[in-house]
């Protein structure tokens, strides 16, 4: 890779999707990411490196452990940081997106962390404001810092990424998941199989460039990780796929199905987990070989890299429109 | 000459060694049409060709004479209504496998138009045990493909073929909802199930009771277009070409549908279907004055209609032929027109009525059987409709030249509603072979 000029290097005005991301912005990423991790084991975790600045956290969709995760990120780094959440604000009462971006654009927060349950919404809002935007997930298309959490939890586990053979199971279809996965995998030369029933397959998904299995015990051989996600309650009762029975019988990850992967194949999960659905309790609580809450401790660096970087982009001078 | 049926304690015998000598041994599926010998050890068949004759055969071996009459693979019917669970007063599983033992047929496929429906997997255990208990022939179940047969949530595909579904349908109730369609092919493609699908758009029928023909203008009775069908098919080649999946459309009676078929055929579709006797033996005319056993689903078609069906099995557009049994009580079908049930009883005519088509020189004797044995085994995935080493020992011994006339008052099915009666046709079973033991056997008492 390219050395990269500064610690500050980020060539984009907003995060919002992997796509747009080129193999150095990621490794800087996770670099910067990486060394968050030792900051935030120690007792004394506070920054100011974003002292000043102000960061608005807008879930349009409901959310525990990102919200708070960046929550978290935002407030030890020094920055202010709000919530705003659909039933505390206009939205109910029927404001568009646009003017809900001209009405906290006004308020000047210097970053917005955006969640909307409508695929492209938070590129639109971030079109409407000066501040810059992370997409915290929008609707089935991207989930950008999920997917850096993911890749530095693994790098982390596994010393390197590159050449690693990942299968991501589930309900990929309605997952921002495994798009924002899909792409950063193939960005960094990580090998991606695809495990679903074709009903939970997005169409033409086999030109991602990625392998598609419906049988899971297929799909699992000779994995260096399995990345289970979340099944949607809504998705089965006979719509898409016909039970949970059904569906933990052939698609649920328990040690039967685990045995063809790598002895130590890493065990993945984004949360919140159905156990019994798509994943066996046994498995999800093994030490050995589940980073679930591995990612969930990532998930605090990596997004303290990504304001970071945004922030550091901001004009330093003050808002005077 | 009546056909005697083997009673239930025949399960509990060994098979046993047999040997059939002297016969027309028919394999439609390697084309084999030669005079010799059948052995038969245990339930398979352990040798067969014109070398098999009765020298050198150990003593232990019943032998059986065929007489130079045609041995064949048992009939293996993918479609019949069995109607038990919930209909026992028109059928059951015993007595349904009396009749297809009568007419030659070894294996059936059962559809869920039962009560409950076959939609769950301990109702397969319940037709699987059934047939265990009380069937002189093989039974399998085809299950629902969606709950209650509602055609909105998909019932468990896999889980159901694990435990022994050979097919999925709603049967009479063809799924509507193009997308519920589209998602039970898309993921039946995980356990390569075989769909089958009535062909029916059930708005555009409405409440029409026979062909929509100047016949039923004249007979005042309101009519299914032959459209509903077409259409149906046209969806649903459509939606199968869309996701793949393995579509079988039930009972094809139109010019129009089977064109259809034969146009996917040739783009590479996996799309069969079947047909039953009755739309290629009789026309719309049957119904005549008012004959309700001629009320049948779908209706029984105009006559270029039925040249088509014909033409259809002639060049293999039409990959099987079933009986469609449909069993119903002298209730049901003892109303005016409008009120009485739809449906034929098929099992004891199937093979007469095949044997029609060959005697009219429309279809060679093996391509006949081909419909009725190989093909429909395949589509099901069985071990059937073989005479051929190591293959069960399921097989029909028939006279095709024997001419009799159907008696419906003779039919070993509890139900008798078929229009059938009293036609001259020419064949018949005169020996059923289940798993080595003889099921039904001609005698010449009384």
């Amino acid at each position: 890779m390219t050395a990269v000029p500064d610690k500050h290097y980020f060539p984009h005005r907003h995060l919002l999707g992997i796509e747009e991301l080129s193999a150095p912005d990621i490794l800087h990423l996770l670099d910067l990411a990486d060394s968050y991790v030792a900051l935030n084991r120690r007792a004394e975790k506070k920054q100011d490196t974003l002292r000043g600045r102000t960061q608005i956290n807008m879930f349009f969709e409901s959310s525990t452990r990102t919200r708070t995760s960046f929550e978290l990120a935002g407030k030890r780094l020094g920055a202010d940081v709000i919530n705003m959440t659909p039933t505390t604000s206009a939205i109910k009462k029927g404001e568009t997106l646009i003017d809900t971006a001209a009405t906290l654009n006004a308020m000047h927060p210097d970053v917005l962390v955006v969640r909307h349950p409508d695929s492209g919404a938070v590129k639109l809002l971030a079109n409407a404001v000066n501040a810059a935007v992370i997409n915290a997930g929008d609707g089935s298309h991207e989930h950008p810092t999920q997917a850096l959490l993911d890749a530095l939890t693994i790098r982390r586990r596994l010393g390197t990424l590159s050449g690693l053979t990942v299968a991501i199971c589930g309900d990929i279809a309605h997952s921002r998941v495994a798009r924002s996965n899909i792409l950063l995998f193939n960005t960094l030369g990580v090998r991606v199989r695809l495990v679903a029933p074709p009903t939970l397959l997005p169409t033409a998904v086999e030109r991602y460039g990625v392998e598609v299995h419906h049988d899971m015990r297929e799909g699992l051989k000779d994995v260096d990780i399995v990345m289970m996600l979340r099944l949607q309650l809504e998705r089965m009762q006979g719509s898409f796929v016909p039970s949970e029975r059904e569906y933990f019988h052939y698609y649920g990850l328990d040690y039967d199905k685990l045995a063809v992967a790598k002895p130590d194949a890493l065990i993945m999960h984004p949360g919140p987990m159905n156990r019994g659905v798509e994943i066996d309790s046994e498995v999800a609580d093994d030490i050995n070989r589940s980073v679930i809450l591995d990612q969930v401790e990532m998930g605090v660096a990596v997004r303290q890299a990504c304001l970071e970087v945004l922030a550091h982009n901001l004009d330093q001078s003050d808002h005077n429109q | 000459m009546s056909p005697r049926l083997a009673d239930l304690t025949i399960k509990k015998t060994r098979p046993g060694r047999v040997a059939y000598l002297n016969a027309r041994l028919l394999d439609p599926e390697t084309g084999l049409d030669t005079r010799g010998g059948l052995l038969t050890e245990g339930e398979f068949i352990f040798d067969l060709g014109p070398h098999v004759s009765g020298e050198d055969l150990a003593e232990d071996y019943t032998i059986i004479d065929a007489q130079g009459l045609c041995l064949a693979p048992g009939l293996v019917d993918m479609r019949a209504h069995l109607r038990e669970p919930g209909y026992e007063h028109k059928e059951t599983i015993h007595t349904g496998s009396r009749s297809a033992a009568a007419g030659g047929i070894t294996t059936i496929a059962c559809m869920p138009s039962t009560n409950p429906t076959i939609d769950d997997v301990s109702l397969v255990h319940f037709i699987e045990r059934r047939a265990r208990e009380t069937s002189l022939v093989k039974v399998h179940p085809i299950a629902a493909v969606t709950k209650e047969r509602k055609g909105e949530q998909l019932t468990e595909l896999g889980l159901l073929s694990d435990a022994g579904a050979v097919a999925f349908s709603d049967g009479l109730n063809p799924i509507a909802n193009a997308n519920v369609l589209r998602r039970a092919l898309s993921y039946g493609t995980i356990f390569d199930v075989l769909l089958i699908q009535h062909p029916e758009d059930m708005a555009l029928s409405g409440s029409g009771v026979m062909n929509s023909s100047e016949l039923s203008t004249r007979l005042g009775l309101l009519g299914i277009p032959s459209e509903s069908e077409a259409l149906m098919a046209a969806r649903d080649i459509r939606i199968a070409e869309m996701v793949g999946g393995r579509l079988h459309i039930a009972h094809v009676t139109t010019a129009e549908t089977i064109e259809l078929v034969r146009r996917a055929k040739v783009r590479g579709l996996k799309i069969t279907c079947d047909t039953a006797p009755q739309y290629f033996a009789l026309n719309e005319n049957a119904v005549g004055d008012y004959l309700t056993f001629a009320k049948v689903r779908p209706p029984l078609r105009c006559e270029s209609d039925r040249q088509a069906v014909v033409a259809g099995l002639k060049d293999g557009t039409i990959d099987a032929v079933v009986s469609d049994h449909a069993p119903h009580d002298q209730d049901s079908k003892r109303q005016p027109f409008i009120q009485a049930a739809f449906g034929i009883v098929g099992l004891e005519t199937m093979l007469p009525l095949l044997l029609e088509m060959v005697h009219n020189s429309h279809i060679s004797l093996l391509e006949a059987l081909a419909t009725v044995t190989c093909r429909p085994a395949d589509l099901l995935k069985l071990k059937a409709g073989r005479l051929q080493k190591g293959f069960p020992a399921d097989l029909v011994l028939f006279d095709p030249d024997v001419a009799w006339r159907v008696d419906r008052k003779a039919f070993m099915s509890k139900s008798k509603n078929s229009p059938f009666d009293e036609r001259p046709v020419m064949g018949r079973a005169l020996r059923t072979v289940v798993s080595g033991r003889t099921v039904m056997a001609f005698t010449d008492e009384d």
